[in-house]
């Protein structure tokens, strides 16, 4: 009679549960923007390594570069970069509650890239 | 069935029950303890308690003061040697929560802020914003979790205590999760089980307020005292009966009718007191029977205001800003907000008196013991009485801590005199073969939610606000008819996993019979006193009705009520006057 | 009249948990808390829950509302539009109906001392310890947890992760951490800056969203994180500040 009566039933949890909650498909494309981050970091040690080749290694690397595949790869990885920074920017005043430290990182961000574009001859 | 054999096992783990606990805990390391409880600690009532608790700090406050406010507040019924224990423990019980972590407001320079209360003469409530009772009860539960002597047996639902020779030697529960029953055999046994609300329609108790621990002791012998006494809290939301803080007042609400007059001056607690600036033990600070009672009187004259879900007044916290509100009454805003749609800081909130408390219960003396040996009783569930007939804001928590702890000491000093008695088989046996008569019978006629509208609804009607011996007498005659229905109770549910059909109907039982109680003491008390006001005695008698009642089970048949004296020491009955003109 | 479609489940009677309609009344005040007493009392007396306060402060009711985390006593029939599905809290084995099996977060719960480990021992004679207002602002939000465990049920990770401690869990242990009278750091960073602890945490930050007390679980174990980290560099950087 006794405890056979209880039979707890676990529900799996499968994977659709990321499509359960706009919540959980925004956090999965954030995760997910890791992938695009990393093939970008690939392609510029890639680009360093056909750079020590020489000369016509590297004219065959920045022809690829303007392909369209490649074109369409840096759009998505811009893109996704952009989501994953500000993401983490606005949430990094949970895990430091100090005050203005999104507005901080915001501004160092663009402190950074105005350096780095001035230094490219961008200006 | 299986048995689990302790030192001491206490029903009931709200504030009182965990209280008892670590009070053991800590005198005596090695006992065993069974906490046992029908929900989780942190599900307890304790949790919904809101203003505070009091304890006397401020230099310019005395323990004098305190007991003389609960004394005359309980309109002369509190056993004042009792009183005095309460008062004097106080502090000590306040200061010991707050070694415990427990996160009292402050004051800027740090120390604990306390404010003012209904009935006090002094600031002597100690809170935690508006959460109070959350705070208390997470507290305890977290520092028990240290005492790996305190076993839990979380959602059981004690049935019946177990007694032989004089002495209660244990108790049976139901373990809700598998249906099955278990023995426990203690050499002592504490109930904290608390209230019994629900038997009202209209109350700020939670669900499990059913009076369960209440009924455990009167089923075995020991009387319920002062069960007549049932406390309105003048403000709770009319839609859910949720409890709106006296703390609102406390801060400087105040209460209008549909005039827009404060009309509690028209019942000798004027006279009018500036807006803002509460005034202590008058107006809206005057204690909680005389407030309900004045809203009755206004509803008659037809002075309410009408809403959806019935008469009401406004208490209006406008004037105290939004800033003071977040600050010290943030739930509030949010149970108006979120129930009644009315927002404090820009409308006054809609609120009648609702059934909120039971100053009666468990016979006690002033050490918590219960006359039936090894049977001791703290909380809202026992009457020691320190209430009286009218339980004073923020007495109840501190009462809580002071009186869990005080039984705790009591059943050691018990167990520590008393040989381990033996268990009681055969009973325990009974005990369950009477639930399963219940799985085992079918064709009811009566259901489980029809039963308890129609005791709600008596209750209602006839032992409200005011009574009258007509009205108590349909009540009892009512209330006697329900309970011999009760036996042809049908359970749909005849399953045994968490089944709480079958926990609705053993609850119903307990309210059943605590509510007997109250109506056959109400009938027989023919006076008025504190929160039992009758229009056909609307004085208050002294010669013949300064004692207790007491209610004595007697199975299918109605109670019987006799009395027992208070204990009067310092403070002899006067006047209880909440007008301006006292201070 | 509205419609309730509830998670049945009796282990007696059902290989696997069923769906049953019920139609009750629509009013404009109710609560899906108030539509289950309804079924309960009216149409259905064998239909398991918890519940009890009905102000959002004991934390038994909470539930599945139409697949999200809500406490039953809060969520008002006039926020739903059709069919309101009512099933027990994700990521929790089921009892019976919406009835879950909570004794992993009751374990994990005191697993991370939740208790005031006193910074500096203080008779009771001597009165309170002091603490101003603004350090009790500090841990403050975190005490609010009412254990209803919405948290869990909206943690992707616990659900892949069983073994994982949990937001309530941490950000209570969090809240000790930052109360201004306590000392016991040290002691609950074995629980909770183990990998089971925060470090399984990836900051979905489902929980702080469903949280009904705005406690900020998510924040509470970045800080947590943080905290870890610099614990770990003084260790092993700068050993000499033992």
């Amino acid at each position: 009679m006794a405890e056979v009566s209880r039979r707890p039933y676990v529900r799996e949890m499968g994977w659709r549960w990321i499509f359960r909650h706009p919540r959980y498909v925004r956090y999965m494309l954030r995760e997910f923007s890791c992938l695009f981050i990393g093939g970008y970091t690939l392609i510029m040690v890639w680009g360093l390594k056909e750079l020590a080749q020489g000369p016509g290694a590297w004219q065959a690397f920045l022809e690829w570069l303007r392909s369209p595949a490649s074109v369409a790869f840096h759009v998505l990885a811009l893109g996704f970069a952009l989501y994953h920074s500000s993401t983490w920017f606005n949430l990094t005043p949970k895990a430091l509650p100090i005050p203005y430290i999104s507005g901080a990182h915001y501004a160092g961000w663009a402190a950074v890239s105005l350096a780095v574009l001035y230094f490219a001859g961008v200006f | 069935m299986e048995s689990i054999s302790v030192d001491v096992a206490i029903i009931g783990a709200g504030g009182a029950g965990l209280r008892a606990a670590l009070a053991l805990a800590e005198a005596a390391p090695k006992l065993r303890i069974a906490l046992i409880s029908k929900v989780y600690p942190m599900r307890s009532h304790t949790c919904a308690a809101e203003g505070g608790a009091a304890g006397v700090i401020k230099p310019d406050d005395s323990l004098e003061h305190h007991f003389n406010d609960t004394v005359g507040g309980g309109d002369w019924l509190c056993d004042q040697d009792a009183v005095q224990y309460l008062v004097q423990e106080a502090p000590k019980e306040l200061v010991q929560l707050e070694h415990w972590g427990c996160p009292w407001s402050r004051a800027p320079d740090g120390s604990v802020a306390v404010r003012p209360f209904g009935g006090m003469k002094k600031e002597r409530t100690w809170f935690a914003a508006d959460k109070s009772g959350f705070h208390i009860l997470h507290t305890l539960f977290q520092t028990s979790l240290q005492f790996p002597s305190i076993e839990r047996f979380d959602e059981y639902y004690a049935t019946e205590l177990l007694v032989d020779e004089g002495r209660c030697r244990g108790l049976t529960a139901i373990e809700m999760r598998s249906g099955q029953m278990r023995r426990f055999d203690a050499r002592a046994v504490i109930i904290a089980a608390g209230g019994a609300g629900r038997m009202f329609a209209f109350t700020t108790n939670g669900a499990i307020k059913t009076g369960d621990g209440m009924a455990l002791a009167y089923r075995a012998g020991v009387p319920l005292k002062d069960m007549e006494f049932v406390q309105y809290h003048p403000t709770g939301l009319p839609s859910t009966g949720t409890l709106l803080t006296e703390a609102c007042r406390g801060e400087g609400g105040v209460l209008v009718n549909k005039h827009g007059r404060r009309y509690l001056q028209d019942y000798a607690m004027g006279p009018e007191t500036p807006i803002g600036k509460p005034v202590f033990k008058t107006m809206e600070l005057g204690p909680r029977d005389r407030l309900s009672q004045a809203f009755w009187h206004e509803e008659r004259k037809g002075n309410t205001v009408p809403t959806p879900w019935g008469e009401c007044v406004l208490l209006d916290m406008r004037h105290l800003g939004e800033k003071k509100i977040d600050e010290r009454l943030p739930l509030v805003r949010d149970l108006s907000i979120s129930y009644m749609g009315v927002d404090p800081v820009k409308d006054p909130v809609p609120v009648r008196p609702v059934v909120h408390y039971m100053m009666g219960g468990i016979h006690t003396d002033t050490r918590a013991a219960t006359p039936l040996a090894g049977l001791f009783a703290a909380g809202e569930c026992a009457c020691v009485s320190i209430n009286g007939a009218n339980r004073l804001g923020s007495n109840s928590l501190t009462e809580l801590l002071v009186f869990g702890r005080r039984a705790a000491l009591s059943a050691l000093e018990f167990i520590e005199k008393n040989e381990t008695p033996n268990p009681c088989v055969a009973q325990a046996e009974a005990a369950q073969a009477r639930i399963r008569a219940r799985f085992q019978r079918s064709g009811g006629t009566e259901s489980v939610a029809g039963l308890r509208r129609e005791m709600m609804q008596t209750m209602e009607r006839h032992a409200g606000i005011y009574r009258t011996g007509e009205g108590l007498a349909e009540a009892c005659a009512k209330l006697a008819e329900l309970r011999r229905r009760y036996a042809a109770v049908e359970l749909h549910d005849k399953t045994n996993v968490y089944n709480t059909d079958l926990l609705q109907v053993l609850e119903l039982g307990s309210m059943l019979d605590c509510a007997e109680a109250v109506a056959a003491s109400a009938a027989a008390r023919k006076e008025s006193r504190g929160a039992h006001q009758r229009l056909d005695y609307a004085e208050r008698d002294d010669a013949s009705y300064l004692k207790h009642s007491l209610a004595w089970y007697r199975g299918a048949g109605p109670p019987r009520v006799d009395y027992c004296d208070v204990v009067i020491t310092k403070s002899k009955p006067g006047v209880r006057d909440y007008s301006g003109a006292h201070a | 009249m509205i419609q309730l479609e509830v998670l049945r489940y009796n282990p007696e009677t059902d290989a696997e948990p069923r769906m049953q309609r019920y139609e009750v009344p629509y009013r404009e005040d109710w609560v899906v808390l108030d539509a289950l007493n309804h079924v309960k009392e009216n149409l259905d007396p064998t239909l398991s829950y918890r519940w009890s306060c009905h102000m959002a402060v004991c934390g038994s009711c909470g539930m599945m509302i139409n697949g999200e985390p809500r406490l039953a006593c809060k969520s008002f029939l006039r926020e739903y539009r059709g069919v309101i599905r009512v099933e027990p809290l994700a990521h929790f084995p089921i009892e019976r109906d919406l009835v879950t099996v909570m004794d992993d977060f009751m374990g994990k719960l005191a697993r991370v001392k939740p208790y005031l480990i006193p910074k500096h021992e203080k008779p009771l004679a001597e009165g309170e310890y002091r603490q101003t207002p603004a350090e009790l602002k500090k841990f403050k939000q975190y005490s609010m947890c009412i254990n209803c465990m919405l948290c869990y049920a909206a943690c992707p990770e616990y659900g892949l992760i069983p073994n994982y401690i949990g937001p309530a869990a941490i950000a209570l242990a969090h809240r000790y951490n930052q109360d201004s009278r306590d000392g016991g750091r040290a002691e609950r960073q074995e629980e909770i800056a183990a990998t089971e602890g925060a470090w399984d945490c990836s900051f979905v930050g489902a929980c702080s969203e469903v949280c009904p007390e705005h406690v900020d679980p998510a924040g509470a174990i970045q800080q947590v994180k943080i905290k870890s980290t610099l614990d770990w560099y003084k260790e092993h950087l700068m050993p000499w500040l033992k």
